[in-house]
C-alpha cells in the first residue's frame, strides 16, 4: 500500500519533473527576436508584401470615383464597374465560406501558414519589432542594456522616436482601413480640415489603439491567450500534416560541440539556441509542436545557417509531417486525402455560386407585394378587385423607365401603374390595382404574373403574384 | 524568470493536494489582470457619470444629466427635424396638389398608416375594408356615399357625415314593405321588376335615392343599384332598413351611422352626437361652436385629415 503510494508520489513528480521544462508565456519577459535572413525570411517579407495592397488599394480610381468602395452609408459596395446591393449580399457569403474553407485546405496541408506568413497581428508585430530592434537594440543584451540604463536626452528621444513611429503606423492603419468604406481623397480633406464624421474618428481611434497595443505592446500573447484562431487551426492539423519540426531522432543527443572533438557520440543539434533566440514567439521549436508556434519558419533558417558553419546537412529542423518523424513514413500524397477532397467540393461550389452570382446579377430587384388587408375588393359593378405594392430598384448607373403588363388572367386590366421613372440605386413603391369582371372570375386563387419592361434595353423582369377573390 | 514562476516546484500552492497532485497558486497573466483593474475603473467612471445608485427617491442623476427619455425625445426631435419640411409643404397645399405630387404623396401615405390605425381603423377596419356586415362603409371600393373625389373625402373626415332615412314602419303596410324589400334586392342585380319600379316612384323613395334608385351624392343615399351594401344585401335585413331607418330619433330601433368630425375639438363629440340620436335630434344641426367653446384641442389637425384623406384615396376606391 505504502509502496504504491510511493509510486504514485514519485510518478507526480515525475510528472512535476517534465512540467518544470515547460515554458508558459505569459508575456513576463518582452521577446527580442534575432533576425537572421534565410529562405523563410523571404517568404514572409513576400506575404507581407501583399499587405500593400491594403494600404493602396483605397487611391484605386475608376471612372472618377473609387474603384473599390464599401459604401455602408448608401448600402451598396462599389467593386469597379460592378455595383452590389444587398439583395446580392449573399455572395459574400459565398465568398467568406470560401476564404474559411481555403484556410481549412491550407492549414490542413501545411500548417498555419497564414499565421505565421500573413496574418496582420504577425506582419505588425514585424514590422514594430523591427522599428523597435533598430532604435533600442536588436538582440536581447542590447535591449535589457538601453532599457535599463538611465534616463537620458538620447534614451528619452529614442523612446520617443519608436512611440511616435509606432502610433504613425497605427494611425495609418486606421486612416485606410476606414477609407475602403468611405471616399479617401475626402477623408484626407476632412480630417486635415477637422470635419471628418465623429464616426470615422472613432474607427480610427480604435485602430490606432488597437495597432499600437496589440502590435506594440501584447504581440505574441494575443497569438497565445486571445486569438480563437490559432486554436481552431490546432485542430485541423493531422499526421501528414507539414510542420517546422525538429528532427529529434537525428538532434539527440544535443550537446555542443568543441572544436576538433569527435561527434559520433552526440546528435546534430549543437545546443546552439539560435532556433529559439529567432523565434517571434519565444518557444523552443525542439519541445516539439506546441501551441505558441505560428509555423512562420524562422528557426528553419537559423537551424539550416548553423548547419553549414558546423558542415552538416540542411534539415534538422525542417517541415515535416508527423508520420515523417515519428514512423519514418512517407505523408499521403495530396490527392489521397479524402478531406481535401471534401473542402474541395465545397470551395468549388462557393466559387461556382460567385461566378453564377456576377453573371447573373440583375440589373432590378423587381417585387410585387399583394395587400394583405383586405385581400380582394368588390367594386359596384360586381368585378373584383386586387391591390398590390410593385417595388422596382435600379441598380444601374443610369435612369430607368420601366412599362408594366399583367397576364395570366383573362379579362384583367391593371390600374394605376403605368410608367415608372426610377433613378439609379432608387428604388420606389406604387400601388397598382388589377381588376376582373365578375364573369372571368373562376377560382378564388388564380395566378397572374406581371412584367416589367425597361425602355430602350432588353431587360424584362416577371414577378409571379396571386390574385384574390370571393369563395 | 517566467520559467522559475511556472516551475511547480517552486511555485506557492494552495496548500490543496489531491492524490498527490497540488494546486498551484500561479498569478495570473498580468494584462489580463490589469484588464481587470481597468474594467473596475470603468464601472466607477460610469456610477460618476451615469444614473446608477437607486436612492429612497429616484437615484443619483449622475454628472451628464442623461436620462432615458431625453434620449427617446432627443431621437423624437431628430426625426421632427427630417419631417419639418414635408409637414411644412403640406400645410399649404391642397390635397389636389399633394395627390399630384409623387414625393409629397409617398410621405403623407407614409405617415399617415398610425394615424389611420389610431383614429379610423377601429370602425373601417386596418386596410380600409370593415368586417363584414359591421355596418361601416368599406373605403376600399368605388363605391362612395358622398362621392370619392378627394375634395369629398376630405371633407367627409373633417366635417362628419350622418346620412338620415326615416323609419317607414308606420308609412307602409306589410305588403308594400315586401314588394319593396324585392325591388332593392332585385336592383342590384338588375332583375327589378316594373311593378317594383313603380311602387318605388309611388312611395316617394325616389325623392332620396334618386329617379334611378342610383342615390344622390348630395345626400348620401345609397346606390341601390350596384352591388355594394351600405348595410347588407340579405332581404331580412334590407327589410329592417325601410322599417326602421338610418338615423331617425323617433324610432327607437334605428340604424345609427354616423361618421364624426375630425375637425371638431376633440372632447365630447362622439357625446353629442349620440346624444342628439338618442334626443330625436339631427347631430348635423349641433351648434359645435357653441358646445365647444374653450376647448382648445382638436381631434386631428388640418394636416392629419388631409394626410388621411390622401391615405384613404389611395385605397383603391378614391376617384
Amino acid at each position: 500500500m505504502n509502496e504504491e503510494l510511493d509510486k504514485t508520489v514519485n510518478n507526480v513528480d515525475d510528472i512535476y519533473e517534465e512540467v518544470s521544462e515547460w515554458h508558459i508565456n505569459v508575456g513576463g519577459i518582452k521577446i527580442v527576436a534575432k533576425r537572421l535572413a534565410g529562405r523563410f525570411r523571404t517568404l514572409k517579407w513576400l506575404g507581407m508584401s501583399i499587405w500593400s495592397l491594403f494600404f493602396l488599394g483605397p487611391y484605386l480610381r475608376w471612372n472618377e470615383s473609387q474603384a473599390i468602395l464599401f459604401d455602408l452609408p448608401n448600402r451598396q459596395f462599389n467593386i469597379f464597374s460592378i455595383t452590389i446591393y444587398p439583395q446580392d449580399i449573399w455572395m459574400l457569403s459565398l465568398t467568406l465560406i470560401f476564404f474559411a474553407i481555403l484556410l481549412a485546405v491550407v492549414t490542413s496541408v501545411a500548417g498555419r501558414v497564414f499565421c505565421g506568413f500573413f496574418c496582420f497581428q504577425t506582419v505588425w508585430t514585424d514590422i514594430f519589432t523591427i522599428i523597435e530592434g533598430k532604435i533600442e537594440g536588436n538582440t536581447p543584451p542590447k535591449a535589457l542594456k538601453f532599457n535599463n540604463a538611465p534616463w537620458t536626452a538620447n534614451k528619452l528621444g529614442r523612446k520617443a522616436l519608436k512611440h511616435g513611429l509606432w502610433l504613425l503606423i497605427a494611425t495609418l492603419t486606421g486612416i485606410t482601413f476606414v477609407s475602403w468604406f468611405t471616399d479617401v481623397f475626402q477623408l484626407w480633406k476632412d480630417l486635415f480640415s477637422f470635419q471628418a464624421p465623429l464616426f470615422a474618428l472613432v474607427v480610427i481611434g480604435a485602430f490606432i489603439g488597437g495597432t499600437y497595443v496589440f502590435a506594440g505592446f501584447m504581440r505574441e500573447q494575443v497569438c497565445f491567450w486571445l486569438c480563437p484562431y490559432a486554436r481552431l487551426q490546432g485542430v485541423m492539423y493531422d499526421q501528414d500534416t507539414i510542420l517546422p519540426a525538429y528532427d529529434a531522432e537525428r538532434g539527440e543527443p544535443r550537446g555542443r560541440i568543441k572544436k576538433g572533438q569527435e561527434q559520433s557520440s552526440k546528435g546534430s543539434c549543437i545546443d546552439c539556441n539560435v532556433c529559439v533566440a529567432v523565434c517571434p514567439t519565444g518557444i523552443d521549436i525542439r519541445k516539439g509542436q506546441q501551441e505558441g508556434c505560428i509555423t512562420c519558419g524562422l528557426c528553419i533558417d537559423a537551424c539550416d545557417s548553423i548547419m553549414d558553419k558546423v558542415n552538416q546537412p540542411h534539415g534538422l529542423i525542417r517541415y515535416a509531417s508527423y508520420k515523417e518523424l515519428h514512423h519514418n513514413a512517407r505523408s499521403i500524397p495530396l490527392y489521397k486525402r479524402f478531406r481535401l477532397y471534401v473542402y474541395g467540393l465545397i470551395m468549388l461550389g462557393a466559387i461556382a455560386g460567385i461566378i453564377n452570382g456576377f453573371m447573373t446579377l440583375s440589373p432590378t430587384e423587381f417585387k410585387v407585394v399583394h395587400e394583405r388587408q383586405p385581400l380582394f375588393v368588390q367594386l359596384s359593378d360586381g368585378s373584383i378587385q386586387n391591390k398590390y405594392t410593385v417595388k422596382i430598384l435600379n441598380k444601374t448607373k443610369e435612369t430607368i423607365t420601366v412599362n408594366f403588363n399583367i397576364e395570366g388572367i383573362e379579362g384583367a386590366t391593371l390600374h394605376g401603374l403605368t410608367e415608372m421613372i426610377v433613378e439609379p440605386g432608387k428604388v420606389i413603391p406604387v400601388t397598382a390595382l388589377v381588376r376582373v369582371p365578375e364573369k372571368y372570375m373562376i377560382s378564388d386563387l388564380s395566378p397572374i404574373v406581371f412584367k416589367g419592361i425597361v425602355v430602350d434595353s432588353d431587360i424584362t423582369v416577371e414577378y409571379k403574384s396571386m390574385f384574390m377573390g370571393p369563395k | 524568470m517566467a520559467d522559475k514562476k511556472n516551475n511547480p516546484a517552486e511555485v506557492k500552492d494552495t496548500g490543496h493536494v489531491w492524490d498527490g497532485i497540488r494546486e498551484l497558486d500561479n498569478p495570473c497573466p498580468r494584462w489580463w489582470l490589469n484588464s481587470l483593474w481597468l474594467s473596475g475603473v470603468v464601472v466607477v467612471v460610469y456610477f460618476i457619470l451615469y444614473p446608477s445608485l437607486p436612492l429612497i427617491n429616484g437615484s443619483t442623476k449622475g454628472l451628464l444629466g442623461w436620462t432615458q427619455i431625453n434620449e427617446y425625445k432627443e431621437a423624437l426631435a431628430e426625426v421632427e427635424v427630417i419631417r419639418a419640411p414635408f409637414e411644412d409643404a403640406l400645410a399649404a397645399m391642397s390635397v389636389e396638389e399633394i395627390l399630384a405630387d409623387q414625393k409629397m404623396l409617398n410621405y403623407a401615405i407614409g405617415s399617415s398608416k398610425v394615424l389611420f390605425g389610431d383614429n379610423c381603423a377601429a370602425c373601417h377596419g386596418t386596410g380600409g375594408a370593415p368586417a363584414q356586415n359591421a355596418g361601416y362603409p368599406n373605403l376600399t371600393d368605388d363605391d362612395w356615399l358622398y362621392g370619392g373625389d378627394i375634395n369629398e373625402i376630405e371633407m367627409s373626415i373633417a366635417k362628419g357625415r350622418a346620412g338620415t332615412m326615416p323609419a317607414h314602419s308606420k308609412l307602409l303596410n306589410a305588403t308594400e314593405v315586401d314588394q319593396l324589400v324585392k325591388f332593392v334586392v332585385n336592383s342590384s342585380n338588375g332583375t327589378a321588376t316594373e311593378a317594383g319600379k313603380a311602387l318605388y316612384a309611388a312611395k316617394g323613395c325616389f325623392a332620396c335615392h334618386g329617379a334611378d334608385a342610383k342615390g344622390v351624392k348630395m345626400m348620401g343615399s345609397a346606390n341601390l343599384t350596384d352591388r355594394i351594401w351600405r348595410f347588407s344585401g340579405t332581404e331580412e335585413e334590407v327589410r329592417y332598413t325601410i322599417l326602421h331607418g338610418v338615423n331617425d330619433g323617433s324610432d327607437s330601433k334605428t340604424r345609427v351611422a354616423v361618421m364624426p368630425a375630425w375637425s371638431e375639438k376633440r372632447a365630447v363629440i362622439l357625446e353629442l352626437t349620440a346624444e342628439a340620436i338618442e334626443d330625436d335630434e339631427d347631430p348635423s344641426e349641433i351648434d359645435w361652436d357653441d358646445e365647444l367653446e374653450g376647448d382648445e384641442s382638436e381631434r386631428l389637425t388640418e394636416i392629419e385629415i388631409k394626410k388621411l384623406a390622401v391615405y384613404v384615396h389611395q385605397f383603391g376606391g378614391g376617384q
